[in-house]
């Protein structure tokens, strides 16, 4: 028994089962991302003033990152392309050259800007000890320019050792360029290059800690959503990669040479998909580098 | 074609298409590890069937403790402690306990019973050959559709052994009660009810998606040959929008069930507002979440999902109805309409189950307007339905029992549920036993006739075999009885404003409020309901005998044993690998009864029309005005 219509065309419809199916499939995921960009949403509106944080991520490598992805989508219509005039060899490198993209990408993620956030300290100060550390927080500054007050007070923690004892009763942290100078105009706003962190020290007694964690998923609401979503759409890369690979391999060359266009209908389906995280991510990225 | 030929057919279906089946395959590939459509729709239904049965076994414990708060269960009492550990010790029910079992139920009977028995069991069976389809276009897709659904159902039934037992924060698993439940001392951070609740779902989430995908391509791709939209049989039509709802529907779930998981694994905020207190402590916790959006997601997904569980069941009374009336179905068109119309308006009302969270008078007024509004389709449904009787030449066999009955006990629920649209007659009835009353004179006399009704209509199909009607007679009757006399109580017991999830069933309340209805309190009636209960159950065991014995003992029947108009009809019972002897082609529509002229009232969708029928189908003179 053969299923009809698994590479040509059904003719009232035009189209072949797959790609009905991938279609249907993204628009299941559109939902998927829409309820987690909705909470997202929901989220920030809802978020007091100065909880939500501001140009705490890697712009330029966030910007490469887009790049890549983009070339990438490229090179998958080109190896659809190839497939399609028969072209094996360049399809072949077209191929390879998606799937480096695609695993440039989860590296950087995984092995830069994330490790780079799981390094960074945050520290939420309780409202009546604002005061006390106004020399790194600047909120009179920020308060006569318009700007957000400052709540939380950022960089390196030294003694890391204080995260898990509870006899050390205060937090060294290097300071981030912001807190460092607060009244610096220059630090209004964030900037697309980031400024590494001072070798300014500053002692944050726990008492007047509200809240202080590593920029993990437990930081904030925006980094919860920020590593949700990323960690989200990167197990998508991560699908997609594993796809490309498996059409990449000599088994896959067998399909061509027993049906090409069949071969050819996979990666256009596959290729589908490839785009779609591609376009999630064009919405990830203003949203959580540049907003 | 006609029936007779394709039974002759039937005792050499290895006699066509050499060129393509032929390789045997074992017996694991053919029976537990199948792409067969046929297999993987009975495995799903044996699965449904048997997680309905658990479900409703967790609620006979239940109404022992509502009907005799505090006491050990008799007899099975001794041994519950054995399986179910410390929330049973010495037989008696601990509060926690009493709320896994809520939770529980409501969890394993829409998502592990209804759905999978409804959509995935139905569909899959029924679907392709409606449509007259040798398989679904994607078998493989379909089989990890089953191990997924598979899988998710293991772990529901395994977080009953954890320590600190299954979830316990209701089957909406509110935030942030569920965020907070199962954590601390005595909990593993992931082998804990809440959590495998969690993961649980994420697999049957997926199971739902693949199982969507794979059905609405099926239905555009594979119709066979003349089988345009507008003569597909209702039932294909149902299942198409269910598709659409469990496609579009579940995602935002499962965003939000990842959300949930972040804030329950890694510690995350997403429904933890700032400033919350847990046993007396500030919670150490960032904050900045919102329960209210949980709610948002859980019923985005919540409502359409109570679509998903009647359309399949509409679809199969429809088939039924028209088949046991002899008649055409009254109103197609207007029903395919009503179906989809349904599918689009299920997804705008989801916030008409959040009436009492204040969302404020702007927001309640819009979904006010949309829940009246998907009234309207429903009703155009069920009169549909109920104007298919008038005029019929109707037989009442076990289907038909069971279809007559949905119609009434879903109109029961139907009406019910119009107080409910409204917000200020919400703000008094809700989270009381009336609502309980409402959703299950949907679902349990509803949703679960139909599918009673289903099964006992395509089982011959499904083995060549006919259940005994003595014997669905007996289940029937007794149900039907004991249903309503579950549910009928429970709307006094609401509106007198008894509380829906008191774990002593309203004891201490009754002694504050002895307001009697018909000579019993709130509290009292919880005992007839109970033991009505615990009778249904008895009930459903000459189902069970009927459903096995018939498999292998029942009364031998021909391929077309309703004497159905369909496609499904003229293939093979069981149907071989493949599906159909020849291919199928269509040239009329699903429901062409009694059209005059004819030898035989029925006429089969694959029987071309004949030259004159048209002429003869003409309306006597005198009936057409000038």
């Amino acid at each position: 028994m053969e299923i009809p219509y698994t590479i040509s065309n059904r003719p009232d419809t035009g189209l072949w089962n797959a790609k009905i199916g991938i279609w249907l499939f993204l628009a299941s995921e559109v939902m998927l991302f829409g309820g987690l960009f909705s909470a997202y949403i929901f989220l920030r509106i809802d978020s007091p003033p100065g909880m939500w944080p501001h140009g705490l991520l890697n712009v330029p490598v966030g910007t490469m990152n887009t790049a890549i992805l983009i070339i990438s989508s490229v090179t998958v219509v080109l190896a659809w392309a190839s497939l399609k005039m028969r072209k094996y060899n360049a399809y072949w490198w077209y191929m390879l050259a998606t799937i480096i993209c695609g695993l440039i990408f989860l590296t950087v993620k995984l092995a830069y800007e994330w490790p780079q956030k799981f390094d960074h300290f945050g520290i939420y100060i309780k409202t009546e000890a604002l005061g006390k550390y106004e020399q790194y927080l600047g909120n009179e500054y920020a308060a006569e320019k318009g700007l957000a007050p400052r709540l939380e007070i950022t960089g390196h923690l030294h003694n890391r050792a204080a995260l898990k004892d509870p006899n050390i009763k205060e937090y060294e942290v290097a300071l981030d360029p912001l807190n460092a100078d607060p009244t610096n105009a220059e630090m209004d706003r964030p900037h697309f290059w980031p400024h590494p962190a001072t070798e300014k020290i500053a002692t944050i007694e726990k008492e007047d800690v509200q809240y202080a964690t590593m920029f993990e998923p437990r930081h904030s609401a925006y980094f919860a959503s920020y590593f949700t979503i990323t960690g989200l759409h990167g197990l998508h890369v991560l699908g997609g990669v594993l796809v490309f690979i498996y059409m990449w391999l000599p088994v896959s060359k067998r399909l061509y040479q027993r049906n090409p266009e069949h071969l050819a209908n996979r990666v256009e389906v596959s290729g589908l998909f490839w785009h779609f995280v591609d376009l999630i991510w064009i919405f990830v990225f203003p949203l959580f580098y540049l907003l | 074609m006609d029936t007779s030929t394709s039974v002759d057919t039937h005792h050499e279906p290895h006699a066509h298409d050499a060129a393509h089946e032929h390789h045997e395959l074992g017996w694991w590939r053919k029976y537990i590890f199948s792409t067969d459509h046929k297999v993987i729709g009975i495995q799903y239904g044996l699965c449904g069937l048997s997680f309905l049965f658990f479900g409703f076994c967790l609620m006979m414990l239940m109404r022992w403790q509502l009907a005799y708060p505090g006491q050990a269960l008799p007899v099975i009492g001794k041994w519950l402690p054995h399986i179910f550990g410390p929330g049973m010790a010495d037989g008696k029910m601990t509060p926690d306990f009493y709320n896994s079992l809520g939770a529980m139920h409501g969890t394993i009977m829409i998502f592990a019973g209804v759905v999978p028995l409804a959509f995935a069991a139905f569909g899959n069976f029924v679907v392709p050959l409606q449509i007259g389809a040798p398989d679904m276009t994607f078998p493989k897709v379909n089989a990890a559709s089953f191990w997924a659904f598979g899988v998710g159902g293991v772990i529901m039934m395994v977080s009953f052994f954890v320590p600190g037992g299954p979830a316990k924060s209701g089957w909406t698993s509110y935030t942030p009660l569920a965020d907070i439940s199962d954590t601390g001392p005595g909990h593993n951070p992931l082998f804990n009810g809440q959590t495998l609740w969690l993961i649980g779902f994420i697999f049957l989430i997926s199971s739902s998606l693949l199982g969507a995908v794979n059905f609405i391509t099926t239905i555009i791709q594979l119709r066979a040959k003349g089988l345009t939209w507008m003569r597909l049989p209702f039932f294909v039509w149902a299942q198409f929008v269910t598709a659409f709802l469990l496609l579009l529907a579940f995602p935002p779930l499962e965003a939000a069930i990842v959300m949930q998981l972040m804030d329950r694994v890694a510690h995350t905020s997403f429904f933890l507002p700032a400033g919350l207190v847990v046993n007396g402590a500030p919670a150490y916790i960032s904050g900045g979440g919102s329960p209210l959006l949980w709610q948002h997601l859980f019923w985005f997904l919540g409502h359409p999902e109570v679509y998903v569980l009647i359309l399949p069941a509409f679809g199969i009374v429809a088939e039924i109805l028209a088949n046991n009336s002899r008649k055409p179905l009254w109103g197609y068109k207007s029903l395919v309409f009503s179906v989809l119309v349904i599918g689009f308006l299920s997804f705008i009302v989801w916030a008409h189950h959040m009436w009492m969270t204040g969302m404020g008078s702007a927001v309640s007024a819009f979904f006010q307007t949309t829940t009246l509004l998907i009234s309207i389709p429903s009703v155009i449904i069920l009169s549909a339905f109920f104007i298919s009787l008038w005029g019929g030449s109707i037989r009442f066999n076990v289907p038909m029992l069971f279809t007559t009955a949905f119609l009434p006990m879903f109109g029961i629920g139907g009406l019910t549920g119009i107080p409910l649209a409204f917000n200020s007659a919400d703000l008094y009835l809700h989270d009381t036993y009336y609502i309980i009353a409402h959703f299950h004179y949907i679902v349990a006399p509803g949703t679960i006739f139909g599918l009673f009704a289903g099964v006992y209509y395509w089982f011959p199909k499904a083995t060549g075999r006919k259940m005994s009607e003595f014997w669905g007679k007996v289940h029937f009757w007794p149900t039907l009885i004991c249903m309503n006399a579950i549910f009928l109580p429970m709307f006094l017991q609401g509106m007198a404003g008894m509380h829906r999830r008191w774990y002593d069933g309203g004891q201490g309340w009754t002694l504050a409020n002895a307001h009697t209805v018909w000579g019993l309190t709130g509290f009292e009636w919880n005992k007839p309901i109970s033991w009505a209960a615990w009778i249904m159950g008895l009930a459903q065991i000459p189902f069970i005998i009927n459903f096995f014995w018939s498999i292998k003992h029942g009364e031998k029947v021909n391929d077309n044993p309703w004497e159905a108009t369909t496609l499904e009809w003229t293939a093979p019972s069981p149907p071989p690998h493949g599906n159909f002897v020849t291919t199928p082609v269509a040239y009329r529509g699903p429901y062409e009864y009694s059209l005059p002229g004819r030898e035989r009232d029925y006429t089969m969708q694959n029987e071309p029309v004949e030259p004159d029928e048209r002429t003869r189908r003409k309306p006597p003179a005198d009936l057409v005005h000038a």
